[in-house]
């Protein structure tokens, strides 16, 4: 906990759009009017300005780190920025427009508590701006912001945001899982509505984009209700340098939601045994409680065989156990998945083997409506599928528990990370097989 | 419920802590790089964090170009021995005898030659994967860098080509052969160091304090001047590294920013005591810390091009 009343609090957000939309102009935006940029990185902008921009600056240089970026003018990969005002810390992840890269628009949101959607005022909804709210919705985001962008090629028309608002609110409630939607129109290479408010936008009465970001309240974000605590590594010194500790066994691991307290019952899955949290050991000191997403070693009453993998939970609200799983993914490979393949999947901290059942169906970024029974899914594609492990997860549904409720899939042999996958909610809760400890 | 909050700090470090344990619960050979720097000072901390009361599960591995601070390298075998932890050294010299590496004609520093020598010390031991205060604030190359870095075969990295990374479910698997470089400090940035370093009373090389030196003034920089070389029957490792005759030395009260070596590291004038004060002297600063690192000003792509071969 902190010692400060008024902790900095760190708000994590990316920005996604279409190509040319201007999301690494909007970050170096950011940046440059909040006087988060150095001198030196001021003065290689100015170089590469000389050399290659004809002197005009240009503001995503400053995030396009790859050579190839830079001489294709365009994002690839994520590029992870940091700035603070004196309101708060910022972690960004600009996150590419390309839809070959889409992959890497879910890696940079999947962390992130607010997405900004940029929109070019003059194109209007495109099919990247629904297939990235979407992403968006899909991944759990509780905030969005709505940028629309380039407003003074439209003559800061307000007709024109309108109809841009209108056309997004329409399939918004399809979506429906955002605590709150913003809509601010904005020049990211002019710098209007970025920092500080526009004058050109008298018919608009937010925030700045920034102002937004300050203010935007994450606070209950988190699930603070549901114990889980997925154990990471077993802490058993061979040696301890203290010797009181020389029986010490402690199950180290973050907090994936909810809170624990010193004396409090818990259930040990899958074996479903009950026990008690005897302690709460951190290097600091021991805690009464502790709280996602600290990281903590739990020690439990009684000496029961427990290894990485398992899951421990409070005694109310059980999540699920089961290896018949029902999934949304998001498939991240050349290689597409077709009924029958089998993967390695991790979730939370065990990786088992699994096999894909079935594919229920294909979102088409179109309509955003559901395909039935798809011959396949390939890179880039949103679809639903069933799963077979070789041993039951201990899981909830990713709209109640990210952290539970998430996994990946990572090809046998390559090795390569194929889809991000949140779980469905579980149609039963698991049932403790043993009521209490018994020696 | 405003009590249940973790503060910046608190935030980044255990999601670090969360990093290091996934590291030595999925890795059979992991090793830790510890230079004596600041932010391998707090991986350090991290370490007892995440493992005590156990001993810390990984060696430490140092590459060393020969041309070092002998305060860091003090600092670093103390800190070693004070936590009980196997330090590994491995140096450019040694891989000059073995023909792992070779002095690069008319090139001073040995910057790029750390990177045979961490290649060749990783297949050594057979490490499947190493731990590095690397962050992605320092450096743009850095920022498109992934908490799990995979490295092919031949210690490459594919920045066009890299695994995605999904919430805090990290792919750890690699084959024969391949390693991985994980950097727990991804999201840390130089100023989070020096809160958590005066936050956990951390002890830091005296260099980074100011102190008097001798320097001499080069491409923009102030450059420490190299110990002397008295021995006259070998070659002078510090040629080309000495001021010449138009380069005037001048006695400067000075701290270093970031550690290289001698050779790449450029001094700052300062008036820093204490922790606070440089902490008040970053957050005044108007140039990136790399903008004191002769190793980056190659190219725009320099640092790009050295992790693509394999460097940290």
């Amino acid at each position: 906990m902190s010692p400060s009343p008024h902790p900095i609090e760190l708000l994590r957000f990316n920005t996604c759009g279409s190509v040319d939309d201007g999301k690494s102009t909007l970050i170096g935006r950011l940046l440059y009017d909040s006087k988060n940029l150095m001198e030196d990185q001021i003065e290689a902008l100015e170089r590469s300005a000389d050399i290659t921009g004809g002197g005009q600056i240009n503001l995503a240089n400053l995030t396009d780190g790859l050579r190839a970026e830079r001489e294709q003018g365009i994002t690839i990969d994520v590029a992870y920025r940091y700035f603070a005002t004196p309101k708060r810390k910022f972690i960004v992840a600009d996150t590419p427009g390309h839809v070959q890269y889409t992959r890497n628009m879910v890696t940079g949101a999947s962390t992130a508590n607010l997405s900004i959607v940029l929109v070019d005022a003059r194109q209007g909804v495109i099919e990247q701006t629904r297939r990235h709210t979407y992403l968006a919705a899909l991944l759990g985001i509780p905030h969005l912001v709505i940028a629309v962008n380039k407003m003074d090629l439209v003559d800061w028309s307000e007709a024109r945001f309108m109809e841009i608002r209108d056309e997004i609110e329409n399939f918004l409630p399809k979506l429906g899982v955002f605590r709150d939607v913003k809509f601010i129109p904005l020049s990211a290479l002019a710098g209007d509505n970025v920092v500080e408010l526009s004058g050109k936008t008298p018919w608009y009465d937010g925030p700045s984009l920034l102002g937004h970001l300050e203010t935007v309240h994450i606070a209950s974000d988190r699930n603070l209700n549901t114990f889980r605590f997925p154990v990471q590594w077993v802490n058993r010194p061979n040696d301890p340098t203290d010797h009181s500790l020389h029986d010490f066994r402690g199950l180290s691991g973050q907090i994936a939601s909810g809170i624990v307290r010193k004396g409090q019952e818990v259930i040990v899955l899958p074996a479903g045994i009950k026990t008690k949290v005897k302690h709460i050991w951190t290097y600091d000191g021991s805690l009464d409680e502790a709280f996602c997403p600290q990281s903590v070693t739990l020690c439990l009453e009684h000496d029961i065989d427990i290894s990485r993998g398992d899951m421990l939970v409070g005694v109310n609200n059980l999540p699920g156990r089961s290896s018949e799983l029902s999934a949304q993914v998001c498939w991240m490979h050349q290689r597409p998945v077709q009924a029958g393949k089998k993967y390695f999947l991790k979730h939370a901290t065990q990786t088992v083997q699994a096999i894909v059942t079935k594919l229920e169906n294909r979102i088409s970024m179109a309509t955003l409506e559901p395909e039935a029974e798809p011959a396949a899914l390939g890179i880039n594609d949103i679809g639903g599928i069933r799963l077979k492990t070789a041993k039951p997860l201990v899981f909830d549904g990713y709209t109640t528990n990210h952290l539970t409720g998430a996994f990946i899939l990572i090809e046998q042999g390559t090795n390569a990370t194929v889809a991000a996958g949140m779980l469905a909610a579980p149609t039963e809760a698991a049932k403790p097989e043993y009521s209490d400890f018994a020696i | 419920m405003s009590s249940y909050h973790l503060d910046h700090l608190e935030y980044l470090e255990t999601e670090a802590i969360h990093v290091m344990r996934e590291v030595a619960a999925e890795f059979e050979r992991p090793a830790l790089l510890f230079s004596g720097g600041k932010d391998s000072i707090c991986l350090l901390r991290l370490a007892e964090k995440a493992f005590r009361p156990s001993d810390i599960p990984m060696p430490f591995l140092n590459v060393e170009t020969g041309h070092e601070f002998p305060e860091l390298l003090e600092f670093r075998d103390r800190r070693a021995k004070e936590l009980g932890a196997k330090l590994i050294v491995r140096t450019v010299d040694e891989a000059f005898e073995k023909g792992i590496a070779h002095p690069t004609p008319g090139q001073v520093s040995r910057n790029q030659l750390q990177i045979p020598v961490l290649l060749a010390a990783i297949e050594e031991f057979q490490f499947d994967c190493a731990i590095g205060g690397a962050r992605r604030d320092e450096e743009k190359a850095r920022a498109k860098e992934r908490f799990f870095s995979f490295r092919d075969n031949f210690g490459q990295w594919d920045p066009k080509n890299q695994r995605p990374e999904i919430w805090n479910l990290y792919n750890a698997r690699v084959n024969p052969g391949e390693n991985m470089r994980v950097f727990p400090l991804s999201n840390w940035t130089e100023m989070d160091v020096w809160e958590y370093i005066k936050k956990e009373k951390l002890e830091v090389p005296n260099i980074y304090f100011s102190h008097e030196r001798e320097c001499f003034r080069r491409g923009g920089q102030w450059l420490p001047v190299p110990p002397p070389h008295p021995d006259g029957t070998t070659p002078d490792p510090y040629t080309g590294a000495r001021p010449k005759p138009n380069e005037p030395v001048k006695k400067l009260i000075v701290r270093v920013r970031t550690i290289a070596d001698m050779i790449s590291t450029g001094m700052i004038e300062s008036k820093t005591d204490t922790i606070d004060d440089i902490i008040a002297e970053v957050s005044a600063a108007r140039v990136t810390e790399r903008g004191t690192r002769a190793d980056d000003k190659a190219s725009e792509a320099a640092m790009e091009d050295r992790k693509k071969a394999g460097y940290f």
